[in-house]
């Protein structure tokens, strides 16, 4: 399975056509499927809360937005997820990269590893983690449950579900 | 003239407009002068009035006009890069520039010193970027509509707050007649 092309193809079947990306080596084959795709406006964004601001804008368009970040993003976007994005109840699909797990070669990502689910957990956000490639099955129905529900909806995605970091 | 006189001058454009307002006093000015549906009104999230528009401005097709300020906009100095690099010809960004963080007691901003946005802008790579004084928003806001060309305007006003309530609608309220006029 290219997990890549499968996760571009949930988005796009679930008419999601505005994303903005802050990249992270283990979703550069993602971003690269987003940027290809002709029914996807990418617009990679320079921190996640203008990223966040992007996809509000979007939605209130017409468009459905998702955005693909880092989970060191969650700190940076507290304030925005709770005052913009929950605030006016908007759906987000936010793809993160669940840096500082199982096979990380870098110990600085475990420092925001630990506290990712916990405040993810704080905010009320429903929050799933995909470990194993097969995981990726849910993403159709979690990406159906955040435009359902109006609400950020986080999908963290490990190392050991993209196939290992650096040690590939 | 301070923020609110310029609102009070561009509100007729605005009417007709959909308009992405700054967080704070900037929102209650407009709201208390001119409230419309039209309007989208920040609550907080101070520096993501650009980004919003830009989004909504991408992905519909009438005019979007953001009311900014320094402050917000120095807040979120990435957005000028996206702004540049995604163009949108419905996009009307509008730098309230007095120097000043007005909403927090008016303590000066360094766009009232030593840095230029009009000038940061255009190092961004925005290609229609006027700075203008106060008394001239109206006519250059009206040209940038009618030029149907992304457009950054910074105007230069003086530092100063009108005495507004704060905003008690609901956000979703603010955000649901927003979208259906963004529909309509």
């Amino acid at each position: 399975m290219n997990i890549d092309k499968k996760i571009t193809d949930d988005l796009v079947a679930n008419d999601i056509s505005f994303v903005t990306t802050v990249p992270c080596k283990q979703l550069a084959g993602v971003i690269a499927e987003i940027d290809a795709h002709d029914s996807i406006y990418h617009i990679p964004s320079n921190k996640e809360d203008e990223g966040m601001g992007l996809c509000a804008g979007a939605w209130m368009g017409g468009k459905r937005p998702a955005i693909i970040m880092q989970n060191t993003a969650i700190g940076v976007t507290i304030n925005t997820l709770a005052t913009l994005i929950q605030y006016y109840r908007m759906p987000l699909p936010m793809l993160i990269s669940y840096r500082g797990e199982l096979r990380e070669p870098i110990a600085c990502q475990v420092e925001m590893a630990v506290h990712t689910k916990a405040l993810l957990a704080q905010l009320n956000i429903p929050t799933y983690h995909f470990h194993n490639q097969a995981d990726v099955e849910e993403l159709d129905a979690i990406l159906k449950y955040t435009f359902m529900c109006n609400k950020p909806v986080a999908i963290l995605t490990d190392a050991n579900f993209w196939g290992g970091y650096g040690d590939q | 003239m301070i923020r609110s006189d310029v609102l009070k001058e561009i509100a007729p454009i605005l009417r007709e407009q959909l308009v992405v307002c700054n967080i704070g006093i900037p929102s209650q000015e407009l709201h208390a002068i001119d409230d419309q549906p039209s309007n989208f009104y920040m609550l907080g999230t101070m520096g993501l009035a650009s980004s919003i528009g830009l989004g909504l401005a991408l992905s519909q097709p009438k005019p979007v006009i953001v009311i900014d300020g320094d402050g917000s906009v120095l807040t979120n100095l990435g957005t000028l890069p996206t702004i540049a690099n995604n163009v949108a010809d419905n996009y009307i960004l509008l730098i309230v520039d007095n120097g000043s963080y007005g909403s927090t007691g008016d303590q000066p901003t360094y766009a009232g010193q030593k840095t230029s946005l009009t000038k940061m802008a255009e190092a961004a790579g925005c290609e229609r970027v006027i700075e203008c004084q106060a008394e001239d928003t109206g006519r250059v806001l009206q040209e940038a509509l009618d030029a149907k060309q992304m457009t950054i305007i910074v105007c230069k006003c003086e530092s100063g707050n009108a005495k507004m309530p704060p905003i008690t609608m609901d956000p979703v309220v603010i955000r649901d007649r927003f979208m259906k006029t963004v529909m309509a």
